[in-house]
């Protein structure tokens, strides 16, 4: 299994999400300057604050030549992993639905919080149980999850709703207690939690690293 | 080239929780008789063609899906 890690200028999370893949394979970081993805299996884009996040939180960072070829591979059906920012970044480039706004509350949050797994069946979340709790920390000042209505709907309906907070634990005034959506396709998935960060159990949790692995055992289940 | 000035509001009905932090700052100054405070952004720019500025709002200057924009033309 070959991860590609997208590093923005700005990012900074990539090293962690690096360290996170290379649990569960070989993992490459690829600079957003460049159109090559290296022949990786899946891609990671990563938190932090792209090109400054000027604008809007991720809306500079989706015309970077990287980002085209992301799109392509996602098209493709390859398997691509958002996470905080890079979940900003793939709603604006519109392989995902939805945007994020600031927190109800307008702070920073930074906390451990529990996640429940409304999908399963995803390469993202397969080596999870419906249902199970994730304990998975946030860290994040624009993460409050928004959709039209009816849009709303048809993604709990599809199964497009793959992680919600736990009740109660809703950080940032996201509809529905959407942590995590996917696309119709469920190649491509974003999140504002960090698995990256809960990935070994020196640091709390180790419940992010079944993101990883899920990906990884996804990959074998094609091969 | 045209000046143009581009207003970007948050979309009716969307939680604003800054403009809700501002109508609550007013009062406490004294600025009594404040309500319905929404903070956006303002872009400024300079353009050949301000028919192309609409464009421009729907790819990058605003978010459509959350925020709704207003091109105004400035002749100074």
């Amino acid at each position: 299994m070959r991860f590609g890690v997208v590093r923005f200028p700005g990012s900074c999370d990539e090293v962690d999400a690096v360290l996170a893949c290379e649990r569960h394979g070989e993992a490459e970081i690829l600079w957003h300057g460049e159109r090559d993805l290296k022949g990786v299996d899946a891609i990671v884009v990563p938190g932090g604050f792209s090109y400054g996040d000027y604008l809007r939180v991720g809306a500079i960072a989706r015309f970077s030549p990287v980002m085209e070829a992301v799109a392509e591979f996602a098209r493709a059906g390859g398997p691509v992993l958002g996470i905080c920012n890079g979940f900003q970044v793939l709603c604006e480039a519109g392989l995902l639905p939805g945007a994020l706004l600031p927190n109800t509350g307008l702070r920073f949050l930074c906390r451990q919080v529990d996640l429940v797994v409304a999908n399963a069946d995803t390469p993202f979340t397969s080596e999870c149980e419906p249902g199970q709790t994730l304990s998975i920390p946030v860290k994040h000042t624009t993460g409050r999850y928004h959709a039209p209505a009816d849009q709303l709907a048809a993604l709990a309906e599809g199964g497009q709703v793959v992680l919600r907070y736990a009740p109660g634990q809703n950080p940032n005034g996201s509809l529905d207690d959407i942590a995590a959506v996917c696309n119709e396709g469920r190649n491509v998935m974003g999140l504002m939690p960090h698995p990256e960060h809960a990935v070994d159990p020196l640091t709390g949790s180790a419940d992010g690293g079944l993101l990883f692995a899920s990906l990884a055992a996804s990959r074998l289940a094609a091969a | 080239m045209t000046r143009a000035r581009v207003l970007i509001r948050p979309k009716e009905g969307i939680l604003d929780p800054q403009g809700q932090a501002v109508e609550r700052a007013l009062p406490a100054l004294g600025f009594d008789g404040v309500a319905n405070v929404h903070v956006g952004r303002l872009v400024e720019l300079d353009v050949d063609d301000v028919a192309r500025v609409p464009e421009m709002c729907e790819r990058l200057l605003a978010n459509p899906l959350i925020e709704d924009y207003e091109v105004i033309e400035v002749h100074e």
